[in-house]
């Protein structure tokens, strides 16, 4: 049989008069081949898994290497007026603060805080997300209606009002709320979190499964017998992994910004717990920025490169995971 | 595919045969909703509208209109991918328009569909071998070990390199693309295959190819075949009957020899005279009828006979106010229409029959 031609440097003759030395590519290795070609994505992603090292082994270094409880305090670190004199040094590499407390061990430890809520509520937020979404993109009629409005009220809402208003209420009482499932502190910022991110996965999701549901190759799979979930775990959302991890890595950092947010209002979090937004907030207070400026600086810094660098790789897995960007070799 | 085939489904024997599937006044209605948690029901798109058809065990019946007469919608129907709204749907003398559940999927084994678009009907995170072993993977008509085998023997019979079995659709051509869907409809050897405009989205240096490769399958496996085309060109060739459908309905219906040489219906005298001829000498006898205007919409179909707007022979009032129905004209022959054509309107001279070189080649 003749064949018709090849698309694109990958296919081989379907003849098979060229012995197929080229292996097939699979979605995944075309991904790969293109993010690594991304200096900025990659370099952005190694930063990150710096940061993840240095946040699992906080306790390690500063137990052994730094010698510092993050809760420990340094009294004669501080002036007589109770402000801190130590900045960066050997002793102290990020300084001190009000209560002299190490500002770096402090900082490793809010790396901790911060990456656990984010990545908690984001993949919390991702599998409400991706059910309520393919449920309404799926089956449409009223279980998209009623789930659509859900979206568009919990996207209209003022976000950090009603958060504060949701942490006050689960925090008096110290079962907390839904008869303790949720209790004050990290579980409960996660939870509040998440709750107010699944409407952007769940509207991403529904458009791509709109799209998808009226696909040729969805027919053809009912037209063989598939079932309706077989059809949705099978063939929509296979489809969906890309747009997922894309917008899941995007909303990574604006959760890290909305955990901090929520710490420097001294929501949630309990105020031992080390977090860049409490910390920023303690550098704040009085203007004491202005005596001790790295209480300010390397929480604020922390936070600001770990966001940039969750955009970063948002935008490299985007680019590399977009069909409409062709790359060729 | 080939005349023997046609003559064998010629009128006469047609009563003696009982019919592979079987229509009998099938209408598929849209509804248009509006409103948001309350839906209206503000109209309907009327995109089958009383539909009697039969197809025969081995014959390809091809079914030709503009885009939006309503075509897929019917393939769907027959497909049971849409319930009807109304009417019958029998294959092999059963009933199968309410047909559900484990029912309705092992009828399935026995229908399988094409798609016109080779890059939508096929799923870009699926490898080849994926997409075609579906089918046994789903009804289990392979033991598991047998199944990669037995996909590779598919993909040697419908022009594949087996060795591709790993591969993604995108890395492959839009003809080749057709033949992995080729490939899945065949692997439960069904005895009916939907071909729903297989070859509209592919060059026609490999529309042939697909042609030929069809009709070669439907010879090995005595495949019966409903074909569907936007135009007669590619039906032409194929068919041994043609449906003519035009805003729902069968305007037109007969052998295709018969309805080459002498059109009854206005509408197909219309799709005919746009088919263009190669040979200069013959082309210059043809006579054209043009057609004005676009098809009316599905939603408020005209009144009487729903071609009348667009009609160069319709006579008013009867046209817009009396609903033409199929009658018999010649064996074989059926025409909805008050004021048929008259012999030969379209090519004079046998044209038809000087143009066989225009059918697919061998590939
Ligand atoms: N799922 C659907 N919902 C609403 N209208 C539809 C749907 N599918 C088709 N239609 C309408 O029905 C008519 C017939 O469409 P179709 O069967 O696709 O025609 P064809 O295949 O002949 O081009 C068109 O007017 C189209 O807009
Ligand atoms: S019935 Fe009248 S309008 Fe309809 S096709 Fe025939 S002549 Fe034309
Ligand atoms: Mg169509």
């Amino acid at each position: 049989m003749a064949d018709e031609g090849i698309a694109g440097s990958v296919a081989a003759p379907g003849g098979g008069d060229r012995p197929s030395t080229i292996v097939g590519r699979s979605p995944w290795q075309i991904f790969w081949m293109r993010f690594r070609r991304d200096r900025v994505a990659l370099g952005a992603g190694v930063f990150l898994v710096l940061l993840a090292a240095l946040a699992i082994t906080a306790p390690l270094i500063a137990r052994d290497l730094v010698h510092h409880d993050p809760n420990a305090l340094f009294r004669d670190t501080l002036n007589e007026i109770g402000l801190p004199k130590v900045g960066p040094s050997a002793e102290f590499w990020f300084g001190v603060d009000t209560s002299g407390r190490d500002v770096f061990v402090r900082t490793i430890y809010g790396a901790r805080t911060s990456l656990l809520v984010a990545l908690l509520s984001t993949g919390f937020a991702v599998v409400l997300g991706i059910l309520l979404g393919s449920l309404a993109g799926y089956l449409g009629g009223w279980v998209d209606t009623v789930i659509s409005r859900a979206i568009d009220l919990t996207l209209s809402l003022p976000v950090l009002l009603f958060s504060i208003g949701i942490a006050a209420a689960c925090s008096i009482k110290a079962e907390g709320c839904l008869g303790g499932l949720i209790q004050p502190g990290i579980s409960l910022v996660t939870a509040i979190i998440a709750l107010f991110t699944w409407p952007y996965i769940g509207r991403i999701v529904r458009g791509q499964v709109l799209t998808i549901r009226n696909k040729e190759f969805i027919e053809a799979a009912r037209a063989m017998g598939a079932s309706t979930g077989r059809i949705l775990l099978r063939d929509v959302l296979p489809n969906l992994a890309a747009p997922i991890i894309v917008y899941g890595t995007l909303i990574i950092p604006s959760n890290i910004l909305f955990e901090a947010a929520l710490s420097f209002l001294g929501v949630g979090i309990p105020p031992t717990t080390p977090s860049w937004g409490r910390m920023i907030s303690d550098a704040a207070r009085g203007q004491l920025y202005t005596v001790a400026w790295w209480m300010l600086f390397f929480p604020g810094m922390a936070l600001v490169l770990t966001t940039l660098a969750f955009n970063l790789v948002g935008d490299g897995l985007r680019d590399a995971l977009d069909p409409r960007t062709q790359v060729t070799g | 595919m080939s005349v023997q085939v046609g003559e064998r489904a010629m009128p006469g024997t047609e009563e003696a045969r009982t019919p592979l599937v079987r229509l009998r006044g099938v209408k598929k209605y849209f509804p248009i909703t509006r409103g948001i948690i309350f839906q209206r029901r503000i109209g309907n798109v009327h995109a089958v509208d009383g539909v009697d058809l039969d197809i025969y065990p081995g014959e390809t019946l091809g079914l030709v209109g503009e885009t939006g007469c309503g075509k897929s919608t019917l393939a769907r129907v027959i497909m049971r991918l849409y319930d009807p709204t109304e009417g019958t749907i029998e294959f092999e003398g059963r009933d199968i328009t309410r047909l559900k559940g484990r029912e309705l999927r092992e009828l399935r084994r026995h229908m399988q569909m094409i798609f016109q678009d080779p890059f939508a009907s096929l799923n870009p995170r699926r490898t080849v071998g994926s997409i075609i072993s579906e089918p046994f993977r789903l009804h289990k008509t392979v033991p598991r070990d047998r199944i990669k085998a037995e996909v590779q023997q598919l993909m040697e019979l419908v022009g594949l390199n087996p060795e591709h079995y790993n591969r993604y659709p995108h890395e492959f051509s839009g003809g080749q693309r057709q033949r992995i869907g080729v490939a899945r409809a065949l692997a439960l050897r069904p005895k009916l295959i939907v071909c729903d405009e297989p070859v509209s989205a592919l060059d026609v240096s490999i529309q042939a190819q697909i042609l030929n490769l069809l009709e070669d399958l439907q010879e090995e496996f005595n495949l019966t075949y409903l074909f569907i085309a936007h135009d007669l060109s590619v039906v032409k060739h194929v068919s041994d009957r043609v449906a003519v459908m035009y805003l729902g309905k069968i305007v037109e219906m007969a052998p295709g020899g018969t309805l080459y040489r002498n059109p009854k219906h206005p509408y197909t005298g219309a799709l005919l005279s746009a088919v263009p001829i190669p040979d200069p000498r013959l082309a210059a006898h043809k006579k054209r009828i043009i057609l004005e205007g676009d098809v009316p919409s599905p939603i408020d179909p005209p009144s009487g006979c729903r071609f009348h707007p667009r009609c160069p022979s319709a006579q008013f009032p009867i046209c817009s106010e009396v609903e033409p129905t199929l009658e018999p004209m010649r064996p074989g022959q059926v025409v909805a229409c008050h004021f048929p054509l008259p012999d030969r309107a379209v090519i004079d001279e046998g044209a038809e029959e000087a143009t066989p070189s225009a059918g697919p080649s061998a590939g």
